[in-house]
């Protein structure tokens, strides 16, 4: 049984070496022996320490019906402690976050924010419903250019677009919803892709409304309002949202409403029916769900939290072109869903934090950065189909497995 | 030039440029057919020959083969740039896709688009992120049918991808293997029943299906004159819907799918703003996929069986 | 039990996920012989052909061969092994016309003579295959494919045939004509046949021993014609 693993993992090895060589190997023509060397130690050794990890769990004897396995049982350590202590913690420490962090730190922290809403809204439709979207980042390219233009050409402030950016996501959402609501899930995920490449393209082309590939700039920053008793009476004061840390803090509390509001959903009458549209689309059907209009709010829905993003987005920079919304980034966005493992909120935010804020760490790695997310995607994968928390009350059952034909 | 020459002209593109686009759909529907998975990272396999050949070709050109040798040298090319990356695709599979064989569908999806983003990177930095030339071989001459141009490239490129698709028909078709292929696609349980090893099937799918797009890649190479480490991904959707549009897992299919939207795009182009043939070609995939998911030779769903 | 096994289980368990479907079965199955396997729907017939045939993992227990232990085995070796079967719900290749199932069944073999031989020998058996030798297999109605299923399997000329009910949805005139054949392959290539059937009456008839199987159990095993005249037999699958 050894043997024959290790046979394997030797075979593996090679094949990967094949990969490796060079694709790490070469730069600029230059052949670097010892970072091809490198990164294949650190895979293998991966490989090697889930081997151990593999033949330690067979020696042990069979599980027992009512095993649970680890990530099940860490999750539930820590329900036992008292909520208060968890999230109060947790809420106090990010709040707290800007004051001890420098600027850089901040900014970091936003976009993991953000990708994290973005986590959030997809993990609605891929989590909750099932459906599988590689065009996601269009509705955030919808939410941006919304605002912006109606900033720009109608003066309309961040709070009055907002509104109407996510209505307008929420449609392109249904419209790209309806036809793929028949479809097979590898089908689903093709014309997923096809519509954002469209959005973008037509974003790219349309070049008297969205001056396209130039962008749109000029923006004016989402602002607060607040009464002042200067000159003796009543006025509004405004407090514009440009500095990093209340930028933070305006994204902080889009995340924990987003939040709030997928919980509410999936303990919801509609939650409960995107489960069942999952777990068994007839029967659910058969059942008396309406799984048309289900399916399509779940699209609505998950677009709309995008929307309000790339709303936060474009005010934020105060800029916006279409090649922030390349097809990778909505595979940056679904990897962050599965990662998480489909379907966990806990599971998005650690893994937005993980995949966003990772690479900076390694900036001396910057353009190695993509290359390893890449090859990040696929290890995990491979050593953690189910991701790194799966969801409570359903893992695993996300399309459902293979039928051996 | 007149009217009717430049119509002559746009179908002479298009049936070049449907040529490349059906190598590729080809190589998709294989592998789709054989384990079900949209192989993501297809349009970077594609690539990587593209920039094999443009190594190998400046390399035999350096010292003037090319010019006293056209033939062997081509054989050179195209044979290393299928060679290594059928070697390349096999890797891939071995690597990404075999430990998922029996997990989710989206498992395995996303770990084929690691995969292509992976690879893509990789490409980035080690072949740099600008185009690569690649040298011109083939000149301008070519033949003058009634006022449309067919030059010798595009002349030499088609005979060479119908060629392929002949010998990739008769394989599958004729020999012990390509049976196995079909087989193992059609009941993979009961082709396993049968003694077929299918371990080495879709071995075999991941070094012929890669290797046709090497072909393309080349191909591609040849007559636009530069390669770039993201090109595969265009070409990657465009190839895809034309193996839609025949029907996943259809051989002719691929065929007939990759010169019909090799057609819509040059007469798009031609006729309409360039710009938007693009959205064109996706639009013409969400809608086939809506309307007749099975695609134009495609079995019907029911027969599918997922 | 004079011939020596040619199979045997020994206490074989197979699991689907949590289901446990096959509690430790144990049974032989005697060199040229035909035997049968009987019990109701779910019982854990089907999944027995499966386990022996390594598409289901046996989780525990062994399964012995010409010999050898086969229950590690993955398909294809257990193919290669001289194991073919006719499975339940036909399987045929539905996009391969009959010509290119019958010969996909004779995948492993290298004889192209004795190949030639079986083709004509199973067109002899299931003349109705001849007419249609270039139709698509997915074309074919439900009791053409069984043929074409069993068919395929004797292409692989095997030692050891596992039928799973290859009579159903076959008309009562050639089930009769599907159990004469059966005797006919078992006397013309000395093939042994392990048969899954529904129709206990005539599976038991040209049987030389007889199992029956409940909830992933056998409860009874006994020569055929013992099982014939067993009560309880008689009441549960016999109608009678
Ligand atoms: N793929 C599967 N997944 C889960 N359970 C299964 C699967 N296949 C079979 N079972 C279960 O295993 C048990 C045995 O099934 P099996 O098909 O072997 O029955 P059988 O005796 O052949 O029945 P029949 O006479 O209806 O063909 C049944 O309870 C069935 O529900
Ligand atoms: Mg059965």
């Amino acid at each position: 049984m050894v043997r024959q693993e290790l046979k394997k993992l030797v075979i593996y090895g090679f094949f990967l070496a094949i990969i490796i060589t060079p694709m790490v190997g070469f730069k600029n023509n230059d052949f670097d022996a010892a970072r091809v060397l490198q990164t294949l130690a650190v895979l293998i050794g991966l490989l090697v320490l889930n081997l151990i990890v593999k033949l330690v769990r067979s020696k042990r004897p069979q599980r027992a019906p009512g095993h649970k396995a680890w990530g099940e049982r860490v999750r539930e350590r820590i329900e036992q402690i008292p909520k208060v202590f968890t999230l109060g913690g947790l809420i106090l420490i990010t709040a707290m976050f800007p004051v001890f962090a420098d600027n850089y730190m901040i900014d970091v922290a936003i976009t993991c924010l953000i990708y994290i809403t973005l986590g959030l809204g997809l993990n609605i439709v891929v989590g909750l419903c099932g459906l599988l979207d590689l065009g996601y980042i269009a509705f955030y390219a919808v939410g941006a250019y919304t605002y912006s233009l109606l900033n720009l050409k109608l003066g309309l402030s961040f709070w009055a677009a907002l509104p109407i950016g996510v209505v307008l996501g929420m449609t392109c959402g249904c419209i790209i919803g309806y036809p793929t609501l028949k479809m097979r899930g590898d089908y689903l995920a093709i014309v997923t892709l096809g519509f954002g490449e469209i959005i973008r393209l037509v974003l790219n082309n349309w070049d008297s409304l969205t001056a396209g590939p130039n962008g749109l700039f000029g923006m004016q920053r989402a602002a607060l309002y607040y009464p002042t008793f200067q000159d003796g009476g009543l006025s509004w004061a405004v407090y514009n949202i440009k500095s990093l840390p209340s930028l933070y803090y305006l994204i902080y509390i889009i995340v924990i409403l987003t939040i709030i509001g997928v919980r509410r959903l999936d303990n919801s009458r509609i939650g409960r029916a995107w489960v069942a549209i999952r777990e068994d689309e007839t029967a659910a059907e058969l059942s008396g769900v309406p799984t048309t209009w289900i399916k399509l709010l779940a699209y609505a829905l998950g677009a709309g939290f995008a929307s309000v993003a790339g709303a936060f987005f474009a005010a934020k920079l105060s800029y916006t072109n279409p090649n922030f919304f390349l097809f990778m980034e909505s595979c940056i966005v679904l990897c962050i869903v599965v990662l998480g493992g489909v379907g966990s909120i806990p599971g998005i935010i650690v893994a937005g934090i993980v995949l966003i804020a990772a690479p900076e760490i390694f900036r001396g790695l910057e353009s190695y950065r993509m290359l390893a997310f890449g090859g990040i995607m696929t290890t995990m994968m491979v050593l953690k189909p189910e991701g790194l928390i799966p969801a409570k009350r359903h893992k695993r059952e996300f399309i459902e497995t293979k039928s051996n034909e | 030039m007149d009217q009717s020459a430049f119509i002559l002209q746009q179908i002479v593109n298009a049936i070049f440029l449907g040529s490349i686009y059906a190598l590729i759909a080809l190589g998709y529907t294989m592998v789709y057919g054989i384990i079900e998975l949209i192989n993501f990272a297809h349009g970077e396999l594609f690539t990587a020959g593209a920039f094999i050949g443009v190594i190998v070709l400046t390399g035999l050109q350096s010292f003037g083969f090319v010019e006293s040798h056209f033939v062997i040298s081509m054989i050179i090319v195209f044979g290393l740039a299928m060679a290594y990356v059928a070697v390349l695709g096999v890797a891939v599979e071995h690597v990404a896709y075999k430990p998922l064989r029996d997990s989710s569908r989206l498992a395995a999806l996303l770990s084929a688009l690691g995969m292509s983003i992976f690879l893509s990177n990789g490409m980035m930095l080690s072949q740099g992120v600008s185009d690569r030339a690649y040298p011109p071989v083939f000149g301008v001459q070519g033949i003058d049918i009634g006022g449309a141009i067919i030059t010798n490239g595009q002349i030499f490129i088609v005979l060479l991808a119908i060629a392929m698709m002949i010998a990739l028909q008769l394989f599958v078709h004729r020999t012990r293997l390509g049976k196995a292929m079909r087989a193992t696609a059609q009941n993979r349980t009961m082709a396993r029943m049968l003694g077929i090893d299918i371990d080495q099937t879709i071995r075999i799918t991941f070094m012929i299906g890669p290797a046709l797009g090497a072909a393309a890649g080349v191909m591609v190479g040849l007559h636009y004159g530069a390669v770039r480490f993201d090109m595969g991904f265009i070409f990657m959707i465009k190839a895809f819907a034309a193996a839609i549009l025949g029907g996943i897992g259809s051989i002719p299919g691929a065929m007939i799918g990759g010169l019909t939207i090799g057609a819509i795009e040059v007469f798009w182009a031609a006729f309409l703003p360039s710009a938007w043939k693009d959205v064109t070609t996706f639009t013409v995939l969400i809608l086939v996929l809506y309307f007749k998911p099975s695609g134009l030779l495609g079995e019907s769903e029911s027969e599918v069986r997922v | 039990m004079s011939k020596p096994s040619l199979l045997q289980l020994k206490d074989v368990h197979t699991f689907y996920d949590n289901i446990h479907a096959l509690k430790g079965i144990s049974l032989s199955v005697p060199q040229g012989a035909i035997v049968c396997l009987i019990g109701a729907n779910g019982a854990g017939k089907s999944t027995t052909l499966m386990t022996i045939f390594g598409v289901q993992p046996c989780r525990k227990g062994k399964i012995v061969f010409d010999g050898h232990p086969i229950h590690e085995l993955p398909p294809e070796r257990v193919a290669a092994r001289g194991v073919s079967q006719s499975p339940e719900g036909r399987q045929v290749f539905p996009r391969m016309s009959v010509f290119e199932n019958l010969e996909m069944g004779a995948f492993l073999r290298k004889d192209k003579e004795g190949i030639q031989n079986d083709l004509d020998w199973v067109f002899s058996l299931f003349p109705v295959l001849k007419d249609r030798i270039g139709q698509i297999g997915g074309t074919l109605s439900g009791g053409e494919q069984q043929m074409l299923a069993i068919g395929r399997a004797l292409m692989a000329r095997p030692k050891l045939l596992l039928l799973d009910e290859p009579s159903l949805g076959l008309a009562p005139k050639l089930v009769e004509k599907i159990f004469e054949t059966i005797i006919e392959i078992n006397r013309n290539s000395a093939t042994t046949i392990f048969l899954v059937e529904q129709n206990a009456q005539m599976a038991l008839s040209i049987s030389s021993l007889g199992f029956v199987m409940e909830t992933g159990r056998i409860v009874i095993s006994d020569k055929a014609s013992a099982l014939l005249e067993n009560k309880q037999v008689k009441k549960a699958y016999l109608g009678e």
